[in-house]
């Protein structure tokens, strides 16, 4: 292949891998410490998204509607933990499973009712949408933004889980949530960080989406959710860095592979269950292979 | 010696920690043998190495001459060997009896096809199973409760119906984890009545961890005292009350449970 | 109540079920008619669905993909070769498509045989590891069905679909019948040591591979035994609407399945049943929460989703408050002794 056309494809996929990164870091901190997979996290990052665009449609300026897009993503996030998993937490797994699943599927409905169906336009701001010609690469500056934003926030993160108070509790509950509790820890009051983290990770990779390819609708946060999960899975279930190494690894493959066979195009969506199935088969624990019986992030 | 079970320098480090050092013993077929020691100190672990829950990160068991180090779980109970919970695992949502036809479920000799059409073997075999999980409830005195929740049984009754469960595979050697625990003195001597009995009728080896001195006194023949996963002691119980190690170990608390 | 009065109780039932069936296709005009075909299917759905769920414990979203499986096989064996050089319209039908052929019966257990199989080669990533992982590759699976069928026209006729699927002039029997010996047989492998050892599996996994279980093999032989009912209830379905395409299985199709059997009880079979009629009838009734309503004098304009929103709340709440369902994991004879001995407890 073309070296520039290579270079393109590249970059592509590192823009598309961020997304997927930042929202599988949700996915593998919930999962860290509740030991859940929150179905609802990829419709957290639709919600981002959806509230970004109502803020503009409604005449705000984007930098404020991002900000109403990151925390009514963040406080939605907070409100299912609360209302729906809190109550649960001694409960069968499988209730909480069956739970996670009827609010991911009361968020699309309800969004879809309050937005419709049909796919909306998202404008985004000139400064996000010039676009670069270098040789007869095309390069958005959302494609250079995207990547280099996702791993200042990844450090951001990085540095809150290993340096700070809050960042060590979290690690702890994921390796003993009873141990952590009895050590007078609010376990609760962690969950609800991981929560707020988690879900404006999710509304930024939203607003990012939308920024590339600008139309939004109620259900785009299931088929990215379900590729963001399997990025987590294949990155290793409870790592934050296998989490955004399992998204990066995602988004190239899904870019480059249809660049390559064009006649696979029609099966870009299927890589992610692909690389699932492969994970389970032959290393289930991932890529950064965390024994989550002995958890750590 | 005829030995059911060897425990063959037996050594498990969990990252850092040694949980278990370099343990040897031999279980005396048709024996009563016990597992004792402070908390912590290894001894639900190396029933989980027996049983195959976990591979020893050095050592062999071996049944009956055959290696079995690393066994798969459920094949451990095709070889014969059968294990009770320190706390107790019973199904809950199901009945007394049903838990322990669980037990019976290699001896129930019919196909999913013979099960769904409902085929003669089907209706043979469930009576078989019955009628054994029947005789079993009344050798532990629970025949009333067969058809009640397993949760709806006192503590002391419940824990007879695990040991009936694990039982019920047909074991030759049989694992009790703090079988006595949190019964009453009445309770425990019935239990003990019991265990002596099903080694005489199923022709049984047992080993079994326990606190209760009493009660391992009345039952072991012979034990070993294990201490931060080592063996300090081994031998008749009666020497182990007065060896200074094991004393030391315990802090001279003997007469607790 | 004795044996023999119990017995005699259940075959008037399956008697009186049996001569309704019978006879429905005279008594009820052909709307009421549809609505009893996909109550029937629908339960047959939410019986097999039901066992890999309830009974044995095991997370997963897999129906829509099994029913889109067991739909596609049965239509491509039922359309006539003719028809289908017509409709294909994007290519050619690829040779093998135009030579299958079956009868009307065969054909729907083709379709079950086919998603049973897919099951079992799903079964040996998902069930080695940790059973969380079975519910996300059931629901990308659902996805990835669809991908196939869009990506595949010469097999499928990609998004355009299969139309012109014959329907036997007794479906109605058929479906009929078909329910009945879902429901029979799913009450014989609950009454059987496999039924026992997938109750086992989701009480407490360890302790049954404790006891000697293959987990393994029960969890497989469940999800092989929901797919396969799932993919008659697909053959079934494709028969009865005469057009089938890519989007009808979607997610949308297991949610209601997962509402009935929370409903009935995880694990009850004959509450599956009673959830079954409930849920649908419901569905039915809420429509009119997707479509323009006038409340206090003024137009809500029409919103679909509405009726999902409800369902979807209903969902989280039975979660929260009413976790066991109607049933619980028990059958209905026992929960009617239960409640019989309650009442005579009380005077």
């Amino acid at each position: 292949m073309d070296m520039q056309i290579f270079l393109q494809q590249l970059v592509n996929g590192a823009s598309l891998g961020s997304m997927y990164a930042l929202i599988a870091i949700g996915y593998t901190m919930v999962y860290g410490v509740l030991r859940l997979i929150n179905f609802a996290h990829g419709d957290i990052m639709m919600v981002g998204a959806f509230l970004t665009f109502f803020g503009v449609s409604s005449g705000l300026s984007f930098e404020v509607s991002v900000l109403i897009g990151i925390v009514g993503a963040a406080i939605v996030g907070i409100l299912t933990d609360k209302v729906a998993y809190k109550p649960l937490r001694d409960a069968p797994k499988i209730s909480l499973l069956i739970t996670a699943i009827g609010i991911s599927f009361f968020l699309e409905n309800l969004f879809t009712v309050l937005f419709g169906a049909t796919p909306k336009a998202f404008k985004a701001p000139d400064y996000l949408t010039k676009v670069f010609h270098v040789g007869d690469i095309y390069l958005p500056i959302s494609v250079i933004i995207i990547p280099t934003v996702t791993l200042i926030i990844l450090a951001v993160v990085l540095w809150i889980l290993y340096k700070t108070k809050q960042g060590m509790a979290i690690r702890a509950l994921a390796f003993d949530i009873q141990t952590v509790k009895l050590m007078g820890i609010d376990a609760d009051k962690i969950i609800m960080i991981v929560f707020i983290i988690g879900s404006s990770l999710a509304a930024i990779g939203g607003i990012f989406y939308a920024v590339s390819y600008p139309s939004i609708d109620p259900l785009m946060g299931i088929i990215v959710g379900l590729k963001a999960f399997a990025a987590a899975v294949l990155g290793g279930i409870g790592s934050v860095g296998g989490a955004v190494i399992g998204g990066f690894i995602l988004g190239f493959t899904e870019i480059l592979v249809v660049a390559l066979f064009p006649e696979l195009g029609g099966y870009k969506d299927a890589f992610a269950f692909f690389f699932l199935i492969l994970v389970l088969l032959f290393k289930p624990t991932g890529i950064m292979g965390q024994d989550l019986e002995r958890g750590r992030f | 010696m005829d030995a059911i079970l060897k425990v063959d320098h037996v050594t498990m480090k969990f990252g850092g920690v040694t949980a278990i050092d370099d343990l040897s013993f031999e279980v005396p077929r048709g024996s009563i043998y016990g597992l004792i020691g402070p908390n912590g100190a290894g001894k639900t672990t190396i029933f989980n190495i027996i049983t195959g829950n976990l591979k020893p990160t050095k050592g062999r068991i071996f049944l009956d001459g055959e290696d079995i180090t690393g066994i798969k779980p459920n094949k451990a109970v095709y070889k014969g060997i059968a294990r009770t919970f320190q706390n107790i695992r019973l199904f809950k949502s199901m009945t007394v009896l049903d838990n322990i036809l669980i037990g019976f479920d290699s001896a129930a000799k019919y196909t999913y096809f013979e099960a769904i059409l409902r085929f003669p073997r089907y209706f043979k075999y469930e009576k078989i199973i019955r009628q054994k999980a029947y005789e079993l409830l009344k050798i532990f005195n629970i025949e009333e409760f067969a058809n009640l929740n397993a949760t709806a049984l006192s503590y002391g009754n419940q824990r007879k119906v695990e040991i009936a469960r694990a039982l019920a595979t047909n074991p030759k050697l049989l694992l009790l984890d703090e079988p006595a625990a949190g019964m009453n003195p009445k309770e425990t001597a019935e239990l003990s009545e019991i265990i002596h009995k099903i080694k005489k009728d199923f022709n049984l080896s047992i080993l079994l961890i326990e606190h209760d001195m009493k009660f391992v006194n009345a039952m072991c023949e012979k034990l070993t005292v294990l201490d931060y996963g080592e063996k300090i002691f081994e031998g008749k119980p009666s020497d182990a009350i007065v060896d200074k190690r094991v004393i030391a170990a315990y802090l001279g608390d003997f007469t607790h449970a | 109540m004795s044996k023999t009065v119990s017995y005699l109780i259940y075959t008037s039932l399956v008697v009186a079920y049996l001569a309704f069936v019978y006879y429905a296709q005279d008594l009820f005009d052909s709307y009421t008619l549809s609505i009893l075909s996909n109550i029937g299917i629908f339960a047959i759905l939410a019986l097999s669905y039901n066992l890999i769920n309830g009974v044995t414990g095991q997370f997963s979203l897999e129906p829509n993909g099994f029913v889109a499986i067991g739909a596609y096989f049965t239509a491509l064996l039922l359309i006539p070769a003719e028809t289908k050089i017509d409709m294909f319209a994007l290519t050619d039908p690829a040779p093998i498509i135009l030579q299958m052929k079956a009868q009307f019966l065969p054909a729907i257990l083709i379709g079950g045989i086919a998603a049973a199989f897919v099951a079992l080669l799903l079964s040996f990533p998902v069930f080695r590891v940790r059973g969380d992982y079975l519910a996300i590759v059931t629901l990308g699976f659902g996805f990835i069905i669809r991908i196939l069928a869009i990506n595949n026209p010469e097999y499928t006729n990609g998004a355009m679909g299969l139309n012109d699927i014959p329907t036997p002039d007794n479906i109605f029997n058929w479906i009929g019948i078909i329910a009945l010996i879902t429901f029979i047989a799913m009450l014989h492998i609950i009454y059987s040591k496999f039924g026992r050892g997938m109750k086992a599996v989701r009480d407490d996994e360890d302790a049954a591979v404790a006891m000697g279980l293959n987990t393994f093999k029960l969890k497989t032989v469940a999800f092989m035994t929901s797919a396969f009912f799932e993919g008659v209830g697909g053959g079934l379905l494709a028969s009865l609407l005469t057009t089938i395409t890519p989007d009808q299985f979607s997610f949308l199709l297991t949610f209601q399945l997962l509402i009935i059997i929370v409903l009935g009880g995880l694990g009850s079979m004959s509450g599956a049943l009673l959830a079954t009629i409930l849920v649908m009838g419901g569905m039915e009734w809420l429509r009119f929460l997707d479509e323009d309503m006038v409340i206090f004098g003024m137009h809500t304009g029409a919103h679909p989703g509405m009726r999902m929103v409800v369902f979807s709340i209903l969902l989280i709440i039975m979660m929260l408050f009413a976790r066991r369902g109607l049933l619980g994991d028990k059958e209905l004879p026992e929960v009617l002794s239960i409640l019989k001995n309650k009442l005579t407890k009380r005077k």
